[in-house]
């Protein structure tokens, strides 16, 4: 049954490209409507699953494993597991998937692709749900690969244009850098351990058996991969070109699910990952530092899709602190064993639990404007709320769940993240605060400058017949993830993860940390609205008043031009494999053919010495006697 | 006895070449239907070879034994076992594929085919013999199709490629004739199976050990090849005709691989112990050295022969790693390997015989002019660097698992981390000559160009499925190879 979750959209990728796109290619509509129908499928599955698991003992349903290798004593068994944590990451994975595919029936209408998009997402669903579910390492990088690949594919979906294809290459071969790592610990964790099951390397964690340098290798090793797909520092440049893909592909692969795997797997391995302080210290302090590194390339991105990308690698870098933050009060002894493990999971999960529904929003928000104007550019849009008001209501809600604004859903699970870096990381939760004031004002800079003023796009967009509201089939999921925008925080993930979490209503506000945290993104909305709205402050005065620091956040820090002209270009390939390939043509074929020309050099001087002429033959027997006869004679 | 399984699947393809010298009339395509049909008998046969072996036996089956020149002990000796039967079963199937990748060739038709099946028994010959002798003449005979094949269909400096793989090869076969006379006149048989249970390490000295260890060792090195003999091999594939370079890459390579493992490991086990840490450290050069050389190339071509000085790189260390795990991981790689690069080659083929250019800056888009082969390109792309679900993952995972755990050379954790950034580097060339020959605006000139045809559809899929059916299930090879290097590391 359990499998069914994961075959169901595998077999709709299947469908599609043996059957629909072969054989019925003039009914492209089919494909869209197998994914749905695998989607829903997978959907029921997960929340029984969930309902399930609830009920279960231990909270675990297992399921058989099947050998995959049998080699002497080395065996690699493949299996799954559905625990709570797999649980709230199916039914997440399902929801925001189904929402999406809904969403790009619209969006992709007449889309030449249409098939294809419909195919690649239905196998890029099969592997995340297969991500979450695998019960060891070896399986688990097996569908982390899978997902890869549909990233892969599906941003460079229209590959016919140099960027999108440029983007593809950059998101997959930046992210294998950080897979380098994780394989390198897989492969490392096994021989030290002689298992890859999740469970079993829990217990040697826990028990000490597996520790010191050993535990902390191969967490960072695990922690390296999680940093390429999750986009942290410094793996960080892929995912804003990401954005070349198709929007809703953003929406669900690049800030609701694929991205969050690196957090879900820190997640998975905490136990693991917790038992080394250094580890867990840098899974913290790389988190936070990404959360304000990318919010600052936020405030001055003029594509709004961009904007989205830097805010959601900022606010992985939030689910990353809040685990770093329980993980080093775990480390540290300042927490007590279990609570902790269940603890840190809790605040990192329901994080992400609430963020996949209002960035998923948000995206497709902003595939809605772009639908109407034909761009991402917020230069070239503005006053968009009176022709899109529900994008605009609907975007707003997202805007300010993300702003972490009371009640809606960001406020309760960044306050959680808040509370346990104020505890146990107070550098790391100041950065956080400050992260708080410019997320809100990055995102309501996004929202005045998109929705408000006059429009100022001029010609029309590639999309639309002049400015208009989107049709039902888009704006349908978007008021739906817009109520999940709102009510998402108040439904008890962290309980259901294990952790005791009290919700009340009203009682939130009666923290400190609370009221400052609310008063950081009220005062950045507040900003945006002065600049961008009032006018009272111009956005060119500040950014030329600020010279360097603005070249610097636009350019994103020369970080693209560090690895990918610096160092990929120039350094290697250009440089030292330039080098080798000198080497190689001039010194390793070089003697090869060297010894060939010598041979054949050799040969011809010692073809002078056959003339052909029987004297000098017969001269040079005779010489040869006597040079004999003389030699008997002096040595005998 | 019973029925010579062996010397039918190993000679089938040399007397279809006879046939094929003798068919009279000169209708190409009867020629290429005789040639069809006798390799396709040959690899149904092997994989009735394949689901008869018992996966429980160690040690050669399907034995063939007949004194051939009893005056210095020489038989006619073929069996197979665990190491060589996927290695059969991989050579009969790249031989039939590429008679079908030669469909389109029109010169000298009658010649060309009977070349390539005398080729295929040459190879099939290597990996069946158990008497050294017959091994060697094996092992040469393959050298006079290959020169023919690529001084005649070739392209480019074919008679300078031709002559370099020709004399490259003989000047190692030279010092393995060496090494194998020596080794008969210390032990006192060319039985390639009774010299490996000998335990010839420690009856002679190790001078004497070392000696014949190196001297046959350096034809598979040159073979296989490892860094630095590597030079003949992208100047051979290069401007070797399609079909050939699928058999070059496919199975040729995968002879030095066979016979390091088979002859220099299997008979001198504790001298190959002695000097693994030299050979890991060659391997681990070779990956990190052709993955950079790969990067730096601009054609098409070139680039797939640089990759697989890379890959086989992994094969050299999953061999000296010295561990059953690594070593099945290396004969995984090794079919894997010819699977996988054997399709590429043929890809390019494909490109190449449609656009008529082979230069990467010159390609570009050609996904909308060539939709399947694009497809079929990039999953043989995407196979070959690694990835999950595809026979390139499974051969390099088990690899790596068994040379990172392997107790026989020090060090060697640091070595496999070296090689596993070849990995890194993998998805960097693939990717990067799949953006460049396959995205980014269509042009012009390649409007009208045709897609693959049904023929060529046919074997490409078949090799997707083959690539594709290792990756999901690698139990289906390994559990065979396994048995076979059993015996093996059972020396150490």
């Amino acid at each position: 049954m359990i499998f069914a979750i994961i075959l169901l959209p595998l077999f709709s990728f299947l469908v599609i490209s043996f059957v629909l796109r072969p054989f019925f290619n003039n009914r492209p509509q089919l494909s869209a409507y197998t994914t749905i129908c695998a989607i829903v499928g997978s959907l029921i599955l997960s929340i029984w699953a969930l309902i399930a698991v609830n009920g279960a003992e231990n909270h675990v349903l297992t399921s058989t494993s099947y050998q995959w290798l049998a080699i002497g004593d080395t065996v690699i068994n493949i299996g799954i597991t559905m625990d709570s944590l797999a649980a709230i990451m199916v039914v997440t994975v399902s929801t925001i998937s189904l929402l999406v595919q809904i969403y790009s029936i619209g969006y992709m209408k007449g889309d030449g692709g249409f098939a294809r998009y419909f195919a690649f997402m239905s196998l890029f669903t099969a592997s995340m749900l297969g991500l979450v579910l695998a019960d060891n390492l070896l399986f688990l990088f097996l569908f982390w690969e899978g997902v890869g690949l549909c990233s892969y594919l599906l941003i460079g979906f229209w590959f016919h244009k140099p960027e999108a294809a440029r983007a593809a290459m950059k998101a997959f071969v930046v992210t294998r850098l950080g897979d380098f790592g994780f394989l390198v610990a897989i492969i490392f964790l096994y021989v030290k351990t002689g298992t890859f099951d999740i469970g079993e390397l829990h217990e040697l964690a826990l028990a000490g058996v597996l520790g010191g340098s050993t535990l902390t290798l191969a967490a960072i090793g695990i922690f390296s991969g999680a940093v390429g797909k999750s986009g942290q520092f410094p793996l960080h440049t892929w995912l804003p070109d990401a954005m070349e893909g198709p929007t809703p592909v953003s929406a669900l692969i690049h800030a609701a699910t694929m991205v969050t795997a690196g957090v879900y797997l820190v997640a998975r391995m905490f136990p693991m990952i917790a038992s080394s302080e250094t580890a867990i210290t840098v899974v913290a302090i790389i988190g936070g530092f990404t959360a304000i590194f990318a919010a600052t390339m936020g405030l001055v991105a003029t594509d709004i899709k961009r904007v989205l990308a830097y805010s959601t690698i900022s606010q992985l870098g939030y689910m990353m602190l809040g685990l770093g933050a329980v993980g080093i009060g775990y480390a540290s002894g300042h927490l007590d064993g279990h609570h902790a493990l269940t603890l840190g999971v809790a605040v990192a999960i329901f994080h992400l639990f609430t963020h996949a529904f209002f960035k998923s929003l948000l995206f497709l928000g902003s595939g809605s404007t772009s639908h109407a104007t034909g761009t991402f550019d917020m230069r070239k849009m503005g006053g968009l709320r009176k022709v899109q008001p529900w994008t605009y209501v609907t975007f707003v809600i997202g805007s300010l769940s993300l702003a972490g604004i009371w009640p809606l859903a960001g406020f309760w699970s960044k306050e959680g993240i808040l509370h346990e870096a104020h505890a146990y990381t107070p550098v790391l939760f100041w950065l956080a605060m400050i992260t708080v004031f410019m997320t809100a004002f990055y995102m309501f800079r996004a929202v005045f400058l998109t929705f408000h003023g006059e429009y100022r796009g001029g010609k029309e967009g590639s999309h639309s017949h002049g400015l208009h509201e989107s049709p039902k089939i888009i704006i349908i999921p978007l008021v739906i993830l817009a109520i999940f925008a709102v009510i998402a925080g108040w439904l008890p993930v962290g309980d259901f993860l294990g952790a005791d979490v009290h919700f009340s209503f009203f009682g939130a506000l009666t923290s400190w940390l609370a009221w400052a945290s609310l008063s950081f993104g009220i005062a950045g909305i507040l900003l945006a609205y002065i600049i961008y709205v009032r006018k009272l402050l111009s956005a060119k005065s500040i950014g030329q008043s600020l010279g360097p620091v603005y070249t610097l956040l636009i350019r994103k820090y020369f970080f693209d031009e560090l690895y990918e002209r610096f160092f990929v270009m120039r350094f290697l390939v250009d440089g030292i494999f330039a080098v080798f390939q000198w080497i190689d043509t001039y010194i390793v074929d070089g003697s090869v053919n060297g010894i060939a020309t010598i041979t054949v050099a050799g040969g011809k001087v010692m073809r002078r010495l056959e003339t052909g002429q029987l004297q000098v033959y017969g001269l040079a027997i005779f010489i040869g006697i006597l040079a004999i006869i003389a030699f008997l004679f002096i040595f005998s | 006895m019973d029925f010579p399984y062996l010397s039918t699947i190993v000679f089938l393809p040399v007397i279809g070449a006879i046939v094929i010298a003798l068919l009279p009339g000169a209708n190409p395509r009867r020629i290429k239907l005789a040639a069809a049909a006798f390799t396709a008998v040959s690899f149904f046969l092997s994989l009735a070879l394949f689901s008869m072996f018992d996966r429980s036996l160690d040690g050669p089956q399907f034995v063939e034994q007949l004194s051939w020149i009893p005056a210095i002990n020489v038989q006619y000796f073929m069996g197979v076992d665990g190491l060589s039967l996927p290695l059969v079963l991989l050579t009969t199937f790249i031989g039939f594929v590429a008679v079908l990748v030669s469909w389109n060739i029109n010169l000298r038709v009658r010649e060309y085919f009977a070349w390539l099946l005398v080729l295929e028994t040459g190879i099939l010959g290597v990996f069946c013999s158990l008497d050294l002798i017959l091994f060697f003449i094996f092992w040469e005979v393959e050298l006079i199709p290959m020169y023919m094949l690529i001084s005649i269909w070739g392209t480019g400096r074919k008679e300078y490629s031709a002559i370099k793989f020709v004399l490259y090869t003989l000047f190692g076969s030279a010092f393995m004739l060496v090494g194998i006379l020596l080794l008969y006149f210390q032990a006192g048989t060319f039985d390639m199976i009774a010299l490996a249970g000998m335990g010839l390490d420690s009856i002679l000295s190790s001078m004497m050990a070392a000696a014949i260890f190196f001297l046959i060792i350096i034809a598979y090195a040159i073979k296989l090849p490892i860094f630095p003999f590597h030079t003949w091999l992208p100047d051979a594939h290069t401007d070797a005709p399609t079909a050939v370079s699928v058999v070059l890459a496919g199975v040729l390579l995968k002879m030095g691989g066979y016979g390091m493992i088979r002859v220099a490991v299997g008979i001198f086990p504790e001298t190959a112990h002695s000097y693994a840490p030299l050979f890991v450290v060659v391997a681990v050069i070779g990956v990190i050295y052709g993955a950079a050389m790969t990067l730096r190339q601009t054609d098409l071509k070139k680039l797939i022969a640089y990759s697989s000085v890379s890959h086989m790189g992994f094969v050299l260390l999953g061999i000296f790693a010295l561990s059953q795990v690594s070593m099945t991981g290396a004969v995984l790689q090794m079919v894997s390997h010819g699977i996988i690069t054997g399709l590429l080659f043929a890809m390019v083929g494909l490109v190449y015989s449609k656009t008529h250019e082979r230069s990467i800056p010159r390609l570009g888009g050609l996904v909308r002019q060539m939709p399947v082969i694009a497809v079929v390109f990039s999953i043989a792309g995407l196979a070959a660097l690694g990835l999950p679900g595809t026979s390139g993952f499974a051969a390099e995972v088990i690899t790596f698992l068994g040379s990172f755990g392997s107790t026989m050379v020090p060090g060697i954790h640091i070595y496999t981390i070296l090689a596993i950034t070849g990995v890194v580097l993998g998805a960097g060339y693939i990717l990067w000559m799949l953006r460049r020959v396959f995205y980014g605006p269509p042009r012009d000139e390649y409007n009208g160009v045709p897609d693959a045809d049904k023929l060529e559809k046919v074997y490409i899929f078949a090799f997707v499925a083959v690539i594709m059916l290792i990756g999901l299930y690698p139990r289906i090879l390994t559990d065979i190879i396994k048995v076979g290097i059993q015996t093996i590391t059972g020396g150490l």
